[in-house]
């Protein structure tokens, strides 16, 4: 069980020295003339107008925040399912409760407006 | 030295791995995409112009890196890596045969949805620090959509886990073995086909694919997130984006279409060909993912969120439900 477990960080290293290898054999094989024409902002050939880092709209971080509890509550869900057969009826009454909590989440977020794209 | 190379072997493999899969399916696309739309695809280099990506990945390790200015240096460079080592951690846990799989984890389809999931952030890490408007909106769009259809993706699985009683993907597969009533392959697609369903749209959207594409729509973001990338870094990106349609297939092969088994095949059979009934399946399901891209326009983003959080997570929540008191009422003291 642990050697799983050294392999996955053996994936992790690998992966990452990977990328720097590939990374440094094109930038070796390539021949780099830079530019500060080449390296402008490519917006379709027009003058990038004000910062890149614009203000975004605020309902993206709606979204995101309700997707940190659900899927938060997703996760909990799992260890319920592995165990769902082997326990009895009254496992049903649990997942109504902690599904109806969820479910009540959600129609407060529906009601209140946050599931509009505006 | 064979105390170090043990877990390495296994890594350069799953390497190979999706290296082939990024070069057999941009040509497999190339070509789909080609005769869908009349048209013939690459037919110049090699015969029917097979040798094209190979071709391709060379002249994408010879180009240029530009690196453009003003650009969030550390991310820039960094987005790269936590897009790809994700996806190639995905393959960790695929079980190709019952014999040949990279590890075999007890939590394998958690940790496979756990990885995938790290995927966006390196999205975007790429889109915020290319100092590009396109490549902020796409990065943020991307980043939306993933986000909610990563819900009803989990849910969609749960009902398997719950009348497998196990997240080994190995187990999943055991499972699904044999026929009912002598002629109905015993797989999960037959038993919960909403569950299929909503895995396939939320799956689509995970993986940025038509008609979910908002996040690279060419006519409108140029390339997304990825526009200011040049030579290998967007070459690495673009790998791990197919290389994660392939490992999508491939769990949906797994937990809904018996993975590498196949009905009326004796195990004796079977056994020496298993990984390749794998490969061949999964490669089926990318063909369909394929075949949507070609065939449905993009659809609007405030109709994909609503599809996302008003229609799949209820109805997922439901199935899930239904399918809970289905099962206590079938076999109240546990299915296998």
């Amino acid at each position: 069980m642990a050697s799983d477990y050294v392999v996955l960080g053996t994936f992790v290293l690998v992966g990452v020295v990977f990328v720097m290898v590939t990374v440094t054999l094109s930038n070796l094989l390539s021949h780099q003339r830079p530019s500060f024409e080449k390296g402008r902002i490519y917006e379709c050939g027009v003058e990038p107008i004000g910062p890149p880092w614009v203000q975004f709209r605020i309902g993206y971080y709606v979204y995101a925040l309700l997707f940190v509890v659900f899927d938060i509550e997703t996760v909990f869900l799992y260890p319920w399912a592995v165990v769902f057969g082997r326990m009895g009826p009254f496992i049903l009454v649990e997942m109504a409760v902690f599904v109806g909590i969820l479910v009540l989440g959600l129609l407060y977020a529906w009601k209140e407006g946050a599931l509009t794209w505006r | 030295m064979s105390q170090v190379l043990a877990p390495i072997l296994p890594v350069l493999a799953a390497i190979g791995l999706m290296l082939a899969n990024g070069v057999v399916l941009i040509y497999m696309l190339r070509k789909v995409l080609g005769h869908l739309h009349l048209r013939l695809g690459p037919v110049h280099v090699g015969p029917k112009g097979v040798v094209q990506t190979t071709a391709d990945v060379l002249k994408l390790l010879s180009k240029e890196d530009v690196k453009p200015n003003g650009v969030d240096r550390w991310m820039y460079v960094l987005a790269p890596v936590i897009v790809f080592v994700p996806s190639l951690m995905a393959y960790a846990a695929l079980p190709f045969s019952e014999t040949l799989r990279i590890t075999r984890l007890d939590t394998g389809l958690l940790y496979t949805f756990a990885v995938l999931s790290v995927v966006p952030l390196g999205v975007i890490m790429a889109g915020w620090s290319s100092a590009n408007k396109y490549a902020l909106i796409g990065a943020l769009r991307a980043a939306a959509q993933q986000v909610a259809y990563e819900v009803p993706l989990l849910l969609s699985v749960l009902p398997v886990v719950m009348i497998v009683g196990s997240m080994d993907l190995a187990e999943i597969v055991a499972f699904q073995t044999g026929v009912w009533l002598g002629v109905v392959p015993r797989w999960f697609v037959v038993l919960l086909i909403p569950s299929f369903v909503i895995f396939m749209i939320a799956a689509l959207c995970e993986l940025n694919q038509t008609p979910f594409d908002m996040s690279e729509a060419e006519s409108e973001l140029v390339s997304g997130f990825a526009t200011e990338y040049s030579s290998m870094k967007f070459g690495l990106i673009f790998l791990s984006e197919f290389s994660n349609s392939f490992v999508i297939s491939a769990l949906a092969v797994t937990l809904f279409f018996g993975g590498w088994t196949l009905p009326f095949v004796p195990d004796s059979v079977l056994a020496p060909i298993a990984p390749v009934v794998f490969v061949l399946k999964t490669y089926i399901g990318i063909f369909v993912f394929m075949w949507i891209r070609g065939t449905l326009p993009r659809v609007r983003i405030d109709h994909l969120m609503n599809l996302g959080w008003k229609w799949l997570i209820p109805i997922s929540l439901a199935w899930l439900m239904l399918v809970g008191v289905v099962v206590k009422l079938v076999a109240p003291g546990g299915v296998a």
